[in-house]
């Protein structure tokens, strides 16, 4: 095959069956969304990369290294806005969840095609508007991504401006949960009844109900602010008979289910990857599909845990210890069925799968340094240190934005049409997992030392540790740039990808790679469950 | 062309229906507008919203079809406010076991 | 070449799914005042006395009259629909008309209301109400936020509701494209297949556009049908927000 040939060469598909940026940015085929998320969510990750590599920098010495502590405050708002708000919520559903779930579920697109245009838009001015309040008012917000009053309401920064950016991304988040909710109901091809569904389908089921109830909890908060600073509510204000308290509820009564959005999806990617590797169907299928219903049910049980040492009663400090504890069953259900998938299959080793089972290990040590905080004594002991800081990039990081990273490399030949170097993805591998630990477990042991997190400075018993920790950023910044170029100049230079270069058994296998513009020439019938493998000869 | 998974067949309520219920409205109206001015003392709040539930249970189910829609409505409704419901129930054992108590 | 069967626009009706898109987006909303309705729910526990007190101070009857308007005008959407679903268009546009009419002195009466509260200097932060107790200050923070949003979202539904009646208004219509080669001409038929009109189409012809004005099209109807009821879903959530906000904020005194 021709290695020159380029995507225009192609038989018609949803590449190259229109041309023109108009014809992309007023696009409703979800695949060409997708996309279009795919370019916004990169380009805004490594701007979240970029402050983090800043703040690292300062940590590096003592005192004062490039910056300001104010300028450091402001950062560590905006990596934590960014990351969360731009990159991780939005993440897989926005751009694998939009591009794969119409075709995993032999539909030709989603329910309102041009709701899901909509949503990139609202992504887009939310990003502009949050861009913006870099440069206008009092300058970049100082308060932290969490925005706690009474600082939030007092600080002279562009806190409303960054305030009403987050408030428009939320509703580019209702709009994507809202439209998958309606397509896994009303669109599933004919005989795919729900058990009959991919996983995949099910974690995004249960990520769209969090995205479309808890959503509103914070764009109610968020107005909130708004209205303190501007009409002097005072309803957070002590001295007004406001309570601070209450700000934090209504804030982690959204922006914890907001951590299952972030998990729940890449999940999902996990439990689409192993069954391919492995040449069998997930284990516990039912078990898999109600642990993702549960976690997000679950999840907006325990939102207090994040204020255990705010002042709130000690029977609701017990109570939500103890219902946080509960929300690890359906987790750990998830691993242990993954492992299950594993054991016994004809297991082929690939960059997907690699980055799959990096997924376990990171997310497992995340989710062990959770329990360490859900419980009460240790929680008032790492509270609001690196330790917090370390377990929720462990499960971010190391769950979330990894299971992205599999899910591109499992689904890129899929959506490009293209294969990448296998051998350069096991070199950004070794670069990203070599950087990641040295960075985040180092954290673990800082803060457990009682090194406080969104300090600008330390003593000098925690410098080793913040060395050590910038660079192992470094390392794991080379491992993130070696991963994008690798796919990057796969898009021109890569070798033509197969319609099934992994031997999957899932609808999106069953059409060409690239996809074309109506996904299939004829709605399948399904007749089977999702992951049933032909035995003997693989695919 | 029209797909498959068209509207079920409704069942129109007449306009006397709708007359009934707006009636019943008013009247559930006209009694929280009285109980409020009974004195029921710490029963007024539970009442006040009781018939506030009533009022929308019947706006639901009428005015907005629920009773006639597809089950899968009533569940969904049910999903959200019981989702509603937890948040409360669990912000009020903070609130409610604080020391001091309210204000006054 | 494409036959003409895919040379039609793909056309995917689902009211089934638009309406559960619609109650989704009703569930975001109820969320979302979730939330302020839990503030008020909390503070109200704490300042008990005050609230009742500062209560007193709100007129109850402008209160009653206009959740009297709302109960209304949620009678006269949902007579707007049932009369649409009896092919009755123009009774169905007067009925939106009264229900946006409703919608407007719904307004006019909140308007009423803040402006006395405001012209005796009580809104959030003033010097005059600074002097009062935390709880009714309390109080009427979640006043003017709660009901300030609740009119926002009614001021929404007029404009919904006014698009809703002049789409109801106008003659029912289908507008068709159909890409066509060169040389083609179109023609009208009647039933035995004779030409009424028949006209070549110029050189350069890719696509023809008509519009077919029909009051027994079926297919608009019904297009039209589940947005006029997605519309009043919208209306009838309104009207349940004030159910509520009605006797937390009038009537317990």
């Amino acid at each position: 095959m021709a290695e020159s040939a380029t995507l225009a060469a192609q038989p018609a598909n949803y590449l190259n069956w229109k041309k023109g940026i108009a014809s992309w940015i007023f696009s409703t085929d979800h695949k060409r969304i997708g996309m279009l998320y795919l370019m916004a969510i990169v380009s805004f990750f490594f701007v979240g990369v970029t402050l983090g590599f800043f703040m690292r920098i300062e940590q590096m010495t003592m005192g004062k290294t490039l910056m300001s502590a104010q300028t450091y405050n402001a950062l560590f708002t905006l990596h934590g806005v960014i990351m969360i708000f731009l990159f991780i919520i939005p993440g897989i559903p926005a751009i694998l969840g939009n591009f794969f779930l119409p075709i995993l579920i032999g539909a030709r697109d989603v329910a309102f095609p041009r709701l899901n245009l909509l949503s990139w838009w609202v992504y887009m001015a939310g990003a502009v508007l949050a861009v913006t309040a870099l440069f206008t008012g009092g300058g970049p917000p100082d308060t932290g991504w969490t925005f706690y009053a009474p600082y939030s309401i007092r600080t002279g920064t562009n806190v409303t401006l960054a305030v009403f950016a987050a408030f428009v991304l939320g509703f580019s988040s209702i709009l994507t949960g809202l439209n998958f909710i309606t397509t896994i109901h009303r669109l599933r091809a004919p005989g795919m009844t729900w058990f009959r569904m991919p996983l995949f389908v099910w974690a995004h089921y249960a990520t769209a109900w969090i995205q479309l109830l808890a959503t509103p909890i914070l764009g109610i908060t968020l107005l909130l602010v708004i209205m303190e600073r501007i009409f002097n509510l005072g309803l957070f204000d002590p001295s007004r008979g406001g309570d601070p308290v209450l700000y934090q509820h209504l804030f982690w009564i959204y922006s914890h289910p907001a951590v299952y959005i972030m998990i729940l999806p890449a999940m999902g990617v996990i439990t689409e990857i192993l069954p391919t590797a492995a040449k069998k169907p997930a284990f516990g299928y039912k078990a898999i599909a109600f642990s993702s219903l549960t976690i997000a049910f679950v999840g907006y049980l325990v939102w207090a845990h994040h204020m255990f040492v705010s002042g709130i009663s000690d029977t609701a400090a017990w109570i939500f210890s103890l219902l946080t504890f509960l929300v690890a069953i359906p987790s750990a259900i998830k691993v242990f069925n993954w492992t299950a998938t594993l054991y016994k299959g004809s297991i082929t080793f690939s960059p997907p799968l690699l980055y799959a089972l990096t997924f376990i290990f990171l997310f497992s040590i995340g989710g062990l340094t959770g329990l360490v905080q859900g419980a009460l004594l240790t929680d008032v002991h790492v509270h609001d240190t690196y330790f917090v800081v370390g377990h929720f990039h462990y499960v971010m990081f190391g769950g979330t934005a990894f299971g992205l990273l599999a899910g591109l490399l499992y689904w890129f030949p899929k959506m490009t049409g293209r294969m990448y170097s296998f051998k350069r993805s096991y070199v950004a591998w070794f670069f990203l997992f070599l950087g990641f630990n040295t960075l985040y477990f180092t954290m673990l042991v800082l803060g457990w030392e009682g090194m406080p997190r969104r300090y600008y400075d330390h003593v000098p018993e925690f410098h080793s540790g913040h060395v050590i920790a910038t660079v192992g950023s470094w390392i794991l910044i080379l491992g993130l740039v070696l991963y994008a170029w690798n796919l990057f100049r796969s898009l021109k230079r890569g070798e033509p990808a197969p319609a099934n270069p992994w031997g999957g058994v899932t609808l999106e296998w069953t059409i060409p790679s690239p996809p074309p513009h109506e996904n299939f020439e004829e709605i399948p019938t399904i007749t089977g469950g999702p992951y049933e493998f032909p035995t003997g000869e693989p695919a | 062309m029209k797909t498959g998974g068209g509207m079920e067949k409704q069942e129109t309520l007449s306009y006397g229906t709708y007359i009934m219920v707006w009636l019943a409205l008013l009247v559930f109206t006209g009694l929280t507008v009285t109980a409020a001015g009974l004195h029921l003392g710490s029963v007024s709040i539970a009442t006040a919203i009781a018939i506030a539930a009533l009022k929308s249970t019947i706006v639901l189910f009428f005015f907005m079809h629920l009773k006639y829609d597809d089950p899968v409505f009533k569940v969904m409704l049910m999903v959200a406010i019981l989702t509603l419901t937890v948040i409360m129930v669990l912000t009020f054992v903070d609130v409610l076991f604080l020391p001091g108590g309210p204000a006054q | 070449m494409s036959s003409a069967a895919t040379a039609m626009p793909h056309v995917h009706r689902d009211p089934k799914g638009a309406k559960i898109g619609m109650w989704l987006f009703l569930f975001t909303e109820l969320l979302l005042f979730g939330g302020l309705f839990l503030l008020y729910a909390v503070y109200r526990y704490r300042y008990p006395a005050d609230f009742h007190y500062a209560a007193t101070h709100l007129d109850t009857f402008l209160g009653t009259v206009n959740t009297l308007i709302l109960l209304t005008s949620s009678l006269t959407m949902a007579l707007s629909i049932a009369t649409f679903q009896q092919r009755k268009r123009k009774l169905s546009a007067w009925f939106l008309v009264i229900t946006i009419v409703f919608g407007f002195i719904f307004l006019i009466n909140k308007y009423i209301e803040w402006s006395t509260k405001i012209h005796h200097h009580i809104y959030p932060n003033s010097p005059e109400l600074v002097q009062h107790t935390p709880g009714e200050n309390i109080f009427y923070s979640l006043y003017y936020a709660m009901t300030g949003l609740h009119g926002l979202h009614v001021i929404i539904g007029i404009i919904l509701l006014t698009v809703m009646c002049v789409l109801v208004a106008r003659k029912p219509r289908r507008h068709v494209r159909v890409p066509r080669g060169e040389g083609a001409a179109l023609a009208l038929l009647d039933n035995s297949g004779s030409p009424i009109l028949e006209e070549s189409l110029g050189s350069g012809v890719t696509e023809v556009g008509f519009t077919l004005f029909d009051e027994t099209d079926e297919e608009t109807r019904e297009s039209m049908l589940i947005k006029l009821e997605n519309a009043g879903l919208y209306w009838h959530l309104i009207d349940i927000i004030w159910i509520f906000l009605f006797p937390l904020f009038y009537l317990i005194t």
